[in-house]
């Protein structure tokens, strides 16, 4: 008898299953799978368990939530719209609100889960991004990754429509506004899609079927084909002495991750459920029904489109043209449609884009600190710049309000901000992790400060430097020259290749410099090797003098 | 959880470090004896740091506490969940909006609790009972054998051949040509979604001497109307024809996203001399579109004192003073302009429809239809 057999009913089970799959070794195998661990692996996660709650909040929503714009006077619980005009979807939501118990509690989970899902997708990918995690083998993982967090977008602008109240209603007719400024097709893409003119009585079961049905489906699919793309090629991990391109370390499936992840998700739905109780969101009674002739100033989206609210406002109209009459407003197409676009489609593309400049084409499993990929890294901070002047542009009327500045002048300074503040970002952000280069190559060469102050004989003070552990000389390490494979590539008489004479290879050359022409050479440099850490008490001044040479010389 | 890379912070921790599991830790992983003489766990004692009884006692005491609470926080929803009612008639109920506030708050509030609760009983599980683990596995090499990727394209062009796709042109160039309508089929099916476009977005109901009457009153609207409204300006819909059954229940909301207006009051001194349809106005009465030329919101603000209209949404600001014509921000065209008159009765009334299709621009928006 063995004390760790399971017990009997669990054995039972087991081999039922196993007769019939074969699992046993497979099963052993996968709980055995390590995860490694640091926070910021959790942000997917949170994506995750946010998806989850969205499906089961909203399968509550369905029971009662009557997609129907057929219009109704109001005779019910909610006392001050009672014998207003207003359409079924409105009415049932309600209804949800205020004749049935947990009704508002689910309406605001749903809603503080769905902001809470695109905001986990948007700093998981920032996270993958920065950390350079995308590159391959995990090039498709990061695509289907994009595409999940543009149809989260996309879901959570159809959710925010059905209950057809003020702001909803308002957010389908600027969407519609835009569908409808496409040259040649756009009244045709709005006809079909409204079925008529706006606001037709079809949309909202239209929007329906989209959002509970059509796009949840192949969320889930997506999701689960990036789970399993995960699992099956293992996570990516930080630099660390144990951590290395052949091995992951972390924690096992079974028992610690799955325990540990549980509970995670606890934590995550409590903070939603918490959010839900005592945070009010879309108070859809307070905002009343659509109507199509009225609008209340300072209306906000939801956090996500607040980008695109921002682009429309400050984008001004000195590109539109008119071609032999017939109207082409780039007011409402670049913006509107170009904006979002790039957005989308921006991150997509960027890992092949990066992969072609470098001609990197190695597996990477260990993960970039964001210092040691400074143009990456700077790409990315004005990506964010870009996209925040563009959020904050959305609210330009709040904060013209709040700071007592005229509205046209908050939109001069943002149409200024969209375009300087990136640049900036970008050579800001490079500088830094420039910085922090050539400070990692000083505490890698002297190690690192302790806050020890010594005097020596001669009366000068120093600070006495350590050496740095095993783990921080691996991190410090890890740090590899950015790699320029084949963009160098010359024959034996030193001719360069037709490949690198042609406009693309020239555009490649060019771009392969700029991508890693300020990076800090670590080479020659020993693990702390260098003079502070073998004081003797007696340091000359030249030596004190080569030592900010050294730091100083890329 | 952050600390996985540095060894040395969990010695000072005091996690036993790549040690054999002592005595105490036997009861966890079992006393299943290893030849060795080592650990006896799943994962071997290097990647397996035990903590001591005294640390894992104190840790059950904690998740037993926190799983505890979790359990009142349940049977309170229940008790909050029953206290309230959803019928008005009794009390509390969640008909009335503020006991639906506290409601809401109870409710959310004991199953947060509750689930924030079992989150930190199974937080406390892992970090306090269950072992510290650092187990390694390695990492797949992704591409194939260059014998395994050469065996399975010879496999997959041997069968491909044996099929015939490749030789029988005739069969593949057919099935290709079968697929192409089948293929366009569902976008075909798609067009009864919607009617074509044709001239519907340039018309409206507006025709000449239809009265115009106060967006939400019905009130028909005369001339003084405008005198006495202070903002100078008044949100109108053309009054509709009761007798017509189409319209037995007002203008349908298709009728209104297109033909409402503003009508505007202001000395006719202001009016800009150049204005192109000055004689569509009528003693200073002007009237707009309201739906913003941009994306369509409701151009719903206006100021008196400059006589600019203003769209809250994305601030294209019109001069009413002069057409409409755009003085700031994103929209493409003035909003069209609907020709005021009065009629025998002194009720104002349209002159026609408006100078250009209202809402949105599109294409063909400013040609006439």
């Amino acid at each position: 008898m063995n004390a760790n057999e399971p017990p009997k009913a669990l054995r039972g089970v087991g081999n039922f299953i196993d007769d019939r799959f074969h699992l046993a070794k497979m099963g052993e195998k996968n709980l055995r799978k390590v995860f490694p661990t640091h926070w910021s692996f959790m942000l997917g996660e949170i994506a995750l368990y946010s998806f989850i709650i969205l499906l089961l909040s909203g399968v509550f929503l369905t029971l009662w939530f009557d997609p129907s714009m057929e219009h109704v006077t109001y005779d019910g619980s909610y006392q001050r719209l009672n014998g207003v005009g207003m359409s079924r979807a409105y009415e049932s939501t309600l209804h949800l609100t205020f004749d049935v118990r947990g009704g508002l509690f689910m309406r605001q989970v749903h809603h503080w889960a769905a902001l809470i899902f695109v905001a986990s997708l948007v700093f998981h990918m920032l996270r993958v991004f920065f950390t350079g995690a995308f590159r391959k083998p995990r090039e498709i993982n990061w695509v289907i990754g994009a595409t999940i967090f543009m149809l989260a977008t996309i879901e959570g602008l159809f959710g925010y429509s059905l209950p057809d109240d003020l702001p909803s209603g308002m957010g389908l007719r600027i969407l519609q506004g835009v569908m409808m400024s496409l040259p040649l097709v756009g009244t045709y893409v709005s006809m079909f899609l409204f079925g008529g003119e706006f606001p037709g009585d079809l949309i909202i079961p239209r929007l329906y079927s989209l959002h509970i049905l059509v796009i949840p489906a192949v969320l889930l699919a997506l999701i689960a084909a990036h789970f399993m793309i995960l699992w099956h090629q293992k996570h990516t991990q930080y630099p660390g002495a144990k951590e290395t391109e052949k091995k992951n370390i972390g924690a096992p499936m079974f028992p610690a991750f799955a325990v540990k992840a549980g509970g995670f998700f606890f934590f995550t739905f409590a903070i939603i459920a918490g959010l839900a109780a005592f945070v009010q969101i879309n108070p859809i009674h307070l905002f009343g029904p659509f109507s199509p002739t009225s609008i209340s100033a300072g209306t906000q989206p939801d956090w996500y489109m607040g980008f695109l609210e921002g682009s429309l406002r400050i984008f001004p109209n000195w590109f539109d043209v008119n071609i032999a009459g017939y109207a082409i407003p780039t007011a409402v197409l670049v913006p509107g449609l170009g904006i979002m676009g790039l957005v989308f489609t921006g991150p997509m593309v960027w890992p092949f884009i990066e992969a072609w400049i470098t001609g990197d084409r190695r597996p990477h499993n260990v993960a970039d600190r964001p210092r040691n990929a400074p143009t990456r890294t700077g790409l990315g901070v004005a990506a964010i710049t870009f996209y925040g002047v563009l959020w904050l542009a959305g609210s330009n009327d709040i904060l013209s309000h709040t700071f007592s500045i005229s509205l046209y002048t908050t939109t001069y300074i943002f149409r200024v901000a969209v375009l300087v503040g990136p640049v900036l970002a970008f050579i800001i952000a490079k500088r830094i992790c420039l910085g922090l280069q050539r400070r990692d190559r000083e505490t890698l060469e002297h190690g690192y400060e302790s806050g020890t102050i010594q005097q020596l004989p001669s009366g000068e003070f120093i600070e006495v430097h350590k050496e740095s552990s095993e783990n921080m000389v691996h991190v410090l390490q890890s740090k590899k020259p950015l790699p320029r494979i084949d963009v160098d590539a010359t024959d034996e008489n030193g001719v360069e290749s037709p490949a690198k004479r042609s406009i693309m290879g020239r555009l490649r050359e060019g771009l392969a410099h700029w991508y890693t022409k300020d990076n800090v050479s670590f080479d020659g440099v020993r693990p702390n090797s260098g003079h502070h850490l073998h004081h003797d008490g007696f340091e000359d001044a030249a030596e004190e003098h080569d030592r900010s040479e050294t730091v100083r010389t890329p | 959880m952050t600390d996985h890379n540095n060894t040395n912070d969990d010695a000072d921790n005091g996690r036993v470090i790549g040690t054999p599991t002592g005595g105490d830790s036997e009861t966890l992983v079992g006393p299943n004896a290893d030849a060795h003489g080592e650990h006896q766990g799943p994962y071997p004692a290097d990647e397996t740091h035990v903590w001591p009884e005294e640390v894992q006692r104190r840790g059950e005491k904690v998740a037993a506490l926190w799983f505890f609470v979790a359990f009142l926080a349940g049977v309170g929803f229940f008790v909050a969940y029953f206290y309230f009612h959803p019928n008005a008639q009794d009390e509390p109920s969640i008909a009335d909006p503020a006991t639906a506030q506290y409601a809401n708050m109870a409710i959310g509030g004991t199953i947060a609790l509750a689930l924030f609760a079992i989150g930190a009983g199974m937080t406390v599980w892992v970090r306090q009972v269950m072992p510290h683990y650092e187990v390694a596995i390695p990492y797949d090499e992704f591409p194939s054998a260059p014998t395994e990727k050469a065996s399975f394209g010879d496999f997959f062009m041997r069968g491909a051949h044996e099929s015939g796709f490749i030789k029988r042109k005739l069969m593949r160039r057919t099935l290709l040509l079968a697929m192409a309508p089948l293929g366009l089929a569902p976008i075909v099916l798609l067009r009864d979604t919607g009617p074509l476009p044709g001239d519907k977005l340039h018309h409206t109901i507006w025709r000449k001497g239809m009265r115009m009457v106060v967006e939400g009153t019905d009130h028909e609207i005369r001339e003084a109307d405008l005198e006495n409204e202070p903002g100078g300006m008044i949100t109108a819909l053309p009054k509709h024809d009761e007798s017509d059954p189409e319209h037995a229940h007002g203008l349908s909301l298709n009728e209104q996203a297109k033909s409402v207006i503003l009508l505007i009051r202001m000395p006719e001194d202001d009016f800009n001399p150049e204005m192109e349809r000055l004689n569509w106005t009528h003693k200073g009465i002007v009237a707009y579109s309201k739906i913003c030329t941009h994306v369509g919101c409701p151009a719903a603000l206006y100021e008196r004192t400059s006589h600019r209209i203003l769209c809250p949404c994305h601030q294209s600001t019109f001069d009413a003073a002069n057409g409409a014509e755009i003085v700031f921000g994103p929209a493409h065209r003035p909003l069209p302009q609907l020709p005021v008159t009065v009629d025998d009765e002194g009720f104002l009334v349209a002159g026609g429809d408006f100078s250009s299709a209202p809402g949105p621009t599109f294409w063909d928006a400013e040609r006439g239809a």
